[in-house]
This record gives structure tokens, C-alpha cells and sequence, in this order.
């Protein structure tokens, strides 16, 4: 019924989404948005030494953000200057060294579109292997770390008085962040992935009064997405990454409108 | 002092340093099971900062402290909860460990505001929040309870009543409670141990001890002293605006 490369697409996108919806909802609650662009802007700079060194894509992005995210929680710590100019400054940096290489890497044709915006064409089987194998991990530490993270999400003097370690798990965190970059980056791209990322969740957070209901429903809105998305871009010749975009989006929007429990008292 | 086992919490002559400053320096005592510890002082005098410390949020930067127990609960004075993370009491109760529900209901029972269980956080009042801060860590059975001025926000006939429900925790769990609060008349009427801060212990003891200390006096004034009355002896020490001793 449909082309190989639409159901690896199909399989590699639902692998992604059920990743991101946990994760975003933590990006959401801690406030990370802007961290998360910084992070895949970063995979820019991934990419391209990927490229350059002829090693795996992903591994490489996830070095390379890992990296930076760990970067920005010392330097946060250290300098004077405000967390968001931070953010921005390692931010185009890192898409300018990475763009610069680029420009070196003269021997390759490089498909920076495909970079950006993600190529669903090119997903292989190995990039779903990637995508399953990687998802399932960070999944996994993602459950053991729980707990931890989220008492250190709701009250971090709470969750350090009581023993629950939340330094430790921020900084897991932090390198679950910069693995579900890497591995949903060919998907979606490096400008879009940040999208995945918040607006599954966000719409999720119109529908729930429960971080458990809020989290099962942004992995259901971003397998939706998904599917709308990828149909969406076979019917109509577009690329894959915005249109799953677009896809969420338009059910945000349905979701503003949907009467929850508690928005009447909302401020 | 009757019920000296090893104590709870040891501080010796610990201090944190932020940004080349002392927030507090100097601090000595002792938390004992069973035994409520006040602390008491003027705004910036360093009380909050000594329960961050025995609590391990801050680190001392010098002197020891040293904890016995890690069934720890602590109700800070300031929690802020985004609006981004919908969260009901019932989920809020169990953020640092597992409670069972019929705990978690019984708990709020005793704070009054079993009502609120499903409520959103969001949707509570500051004192609906307080009280509900007191049951989550009351539920938690701690064998050490540090709360930071606990009834803040509260009405009057909820702070007498939630005054009471403390003094008779530390009976039933016998755990240790070290108690931050400007109440003078709780602290001098049913505490068994009062620490009187500003940057440094300036003087500790026993509720009507520390009442008829001078430091207390002139922290606090002739009239907050004559809660419980006392003669009056002259100045070991005075206080620069810092809180700093000056000869």
C-alpha cells in the first residue's frame, strides 16, 4: 500500500514521539525551552563533524550537545552573565562553527535543508534501530530518575532536603535531553525539533489536571502528529518535519478549546 | 533535656559563606528526639540559612554538621509552584516518597483541609497551602521536622490550632522539630529549646532563660521580653546594622 520509506518514516516518527512527550513535559515545567533550542542548535555543529570524521551522526550529535549542555549548567553557575543571554551566546556559536566547517567541507554535497527541516526520505533501517534502541534507554534512565526529577521540578529545596538527590538528576536529565536531540534529528531537523519537543506537551497541558495524564497525552498528541504530519507531507509534496510541526500545531489549537476541569479558576 | 539519647542534629560553630559574605556564622546546638528547637530573629539574621544547611540544600562552609536520622521532612517558607505543572495536593503528597491514600487523607484531616485533596495546587489559598505543606511533611512520619515559619498566611484560630497539632507531634512521632516562627508566645510557651540568631547565635537556652538574656532584649525589646518578664543585666555585646558584634 505504501513506499518502504514510508513506513520506516511512519515507525522512526512514532519512535520519536513517544520520546518526546515525557521529555517536553519536563522542558515545559522546568522552563527549558530556550535550553532545548540551544541544545539542538548545537547538533548543527554534530552533524558537521560528523560528517567531517565519518562517524555516526547520532553518536556525534549527542557528544556534541551533551557537551554543550554541560557546559551551560557549569557556566551558569560560574559567570555574571544572565541565563538567557548565555543560552544565545552558546546557541549561534555553535551554529556558526558549524556552518563555518561547512563551508570547508568542500569534498561533501551537503543537503543543509535536509539538515534543518529534517528528510524523511532518508530515514534507514539502522536510523530506526538508532531511534528504538536510543529511545528505550533514555526512556529507561528516564524512569529511574522519576522520582527525583520531578520532586526536584516541583520544590528543588524539598526534594535536596529529603534526600532525593536532585542535582544529580538534573544533570541526567540534561544528557537525556541532548540524546533525544540526537536521535530525532534526521526526523525533524535541527530548527524543528524544540517544536516536537513543547507543543505536544503544551497542548497536552490544556487537556490535564495530573502530570501522569499530561504526560501519557503528549506522547498520544505527538504520535498524532506524526501521522498527520507524514500523511500530510505524501499528499501534499511538502517536507516532513514542518508539516508534522503544522500537524501539532493545529491540534493545539483544537485543545484551546476543549473546557478543562480547572481553567475556569486559572489565572 | 530529659530525653537525651544521641542528638538528631549537631551543629558545631558552622557557618555558609555566599559571595565572600557570612549569612551566618558561629552556630552551635543541638536537635534532640522529642525536643522542640526554636529559632528566633530579626529578617536576614540567618534562620533560614541554618535550616538550608542541617537540611543539605546549602553546604556549611565551615564548622560541622553532623545528622543522625534520614527521615527528614521540611516545610520551606517559600514554595512556588509553576503553572505549567498541573498538580494536585494529592499528587503534591507524594513528591519525595510514596504515601498511601488513607495516610495522605488523615494527614490532611489534621491540617483541616482533607476537602482539597483533588483540588490544584494553583487553586489554594496561601494558607490552604501551608496547611497542606505541614500534612505532606507530618505524613511523612520524619524522625527530624524542620519548619520554616509553618503557619504563615494562616487565620488566627488555624495558627492556634496548627501551634497545638505541632507541640503534639513531637509527642506522638517523638521526632526532633526545629521550628523557625516569630510567634514569641508559642516559642516561649512550648518549646523546650530557643536559639535567638542575628548572623550568629547571640544567645540559646531555655524559653525563660533566653527571655531574661539581654541580646534577647535588645533584639527584640523590652516588650516582646515581658511575655514572660525578667530583670534585666547590662550588655555582653551590641549589634552593628549587620548584625556583627561591636566591642
Amino acid at each position: 500500500m505504501f513506499d518502504d520509506f514510508f513506513i520506516r518514516a511512519l515507525i522512526a516518527g512514532i519512535g520519536v514521539a513517544i520520546v518526546t512527550g515525557p521529555l517536553g513535559c519536563f522542558v515545559i515545567w522546568r522552563r527549558l525551552a530556550y535550553f532545548g533550542d540551544t541544545l539542538s542548535h548545537s547538533a548543527l555543529l554534530g552533524v558537521t563533524l560528523a560528517f567531517s570524521l565519518s562517524i555516526n551522526i547520532s553518536l556525534s550529535v549527542f557528544l556534541v550537545s551533551g557537551i554543550v549542555a554541560l557546559l551551560l549548567l557549569s557556566l551558569q553557575k560560574r559567570t555574571k552573565l544572565p541565563g538567557d543571554a548565555l543560552l544565545g551566546l552558546l546557541a549561534h556559536s555553535s551554529i556558526a562553527v558549524g556552518l563555518v566547517i561547512i563551508g570547508f567541507l568542500t569534498f561533501i554535497r551537503f543537503d543543509i535543508m535536509g539538515l534543518l527541516f529534517g528528510d524523511i526520505l532518508s530515514v534507514t533501517t539502522n536510523d530506526i534501530l538508532i531511534i528504538w534502541l536510543g529511545g528505550s534507554i533514555i526512556l529507561i534512565i528516564l524512569f529511574f530518575i522519576w522520582k527525583s526529577l520531578f520532586a526536584a521540578t516541583v520544590n528543588y529545596d524539598l526534594a535536596a532536603a529529603e534526600g532525593m538527590k536532585p542535582d544529580r538528576s538534573n544533570v541526567i536529565f540534561t544528557l537525556l535531553l541532548a540524546g533525544v536531540i540526537a536521535i530525532s534529528i534526521k526526523m525533524i531537523g535541527v530548527l524543528l525539533i524544540t517544536g516536537l519537543l513543547l507543543i505536544p506537551p503544551a497542548l497536552a497541558r490544556n487537556l490535564s489536571n495530573n502530570p501522569r495524564q499530561m504526560v501519557v497525552l503528549s506522547i498520544i498528541g505527538g504520535i498524532i502528529s506524526v501521522l498527520l504530519g507524514l500523511f500530510g507531507s505524501l499528499e501534499f509534496n511538502t517536507a516532513s518535519g514542518p508539516t508534522i510541526i503544522v500537524a501539532a500545531l493545529i491540534l493545539f489549537v483544537i485543545s484551546m478549546f476543549v473546557p478543562s476541569t480547572d481553567k475556569k479558576l486559572q489565572k | 533535656m530529659t530525653k537525651n539519647l544521641d542528638p538528631l542534629v549537631k551543629l558545631d560553630n558552622a557557618g555558609v559563606n555566599l559571595s565572600s559574605k557570612w549569612l551566618v556564622r558561629g552556630v552551635s546546638f543541638e536537635v534532640l528526639k522529642g525536643q522542640i528547637v526554636t529559632l528566633i530573629g530579626p529578617n536576614g539574621s540567618g534562620k533560614t540559612t541554618t535550616a538550608k544547611m542541617i537540611l543539605n540544600i546549602l553546604n556549611a562552609n565551615e564548622g560541622s554538621i553532623q545528622i543522625n536520622t534520614k527521615k527528614l521532612a521540611y516545610v520551606p517558607q517559600k514554595v512556588n509552584i509553576d503553572w505549567t505543572l498541573p498538580l494536585r495536593v494529592i499528587d503534591f503528597m507524594n513528591i519525595t516518597g510514596e504515601i498511601s491514600k488513607s495516610l495522605i487523607l488523615e494527614n490532611l484531616k489534621l491540617t483541616g483541609v482533607e476537602n482539597l485533596i483533588y483540588s490544584d495546587i494553583k487553586n489554594l489559598s496561601g494558607g490552604e497551602f501551608q496547611r497542606v505543606l505541614i500534612a505532606r511533611a507530618i505524613a511523612k512520619k520524619p524522625e527530624l521536622l524542620v519548619l520554616d515559619e509553618p503557619v504563615q498566611g494562616v487565620d488566627f484560630n488555624g495558627e492556634i490550632a496548627l501551634y497545638s497539632l505541632i507541640k503534639n507531634i513531637s509527642d506522638t512521632l517523638n521526632c526532633g522539630i526545629l521550628l523557625i516562627s516569630h510567634d514569641i508566645h508559642f516559642v516561649m510557651s512550648s518549646t523546650d529549646h530557643v536559639i535567638c540568631l542575628n548572623g550568629h547565635v547571640c544567645c540559646s537556652g531555655t524559653p525563660s532563660y533566653v527571655a531574661k538574656n539581654p541580646a534577647y532584649i535588645e533584639l527584640f525589646g523590652e516588650h516582646t521580653a515581658s511575655v514572660l518578664s525578667l530583670y534585666k543585666h547590662q550588655h555582653e555585646h551590641s549589634h552593628s546594622i549587620d548584625g556583627s558584634i561591636v566591642e
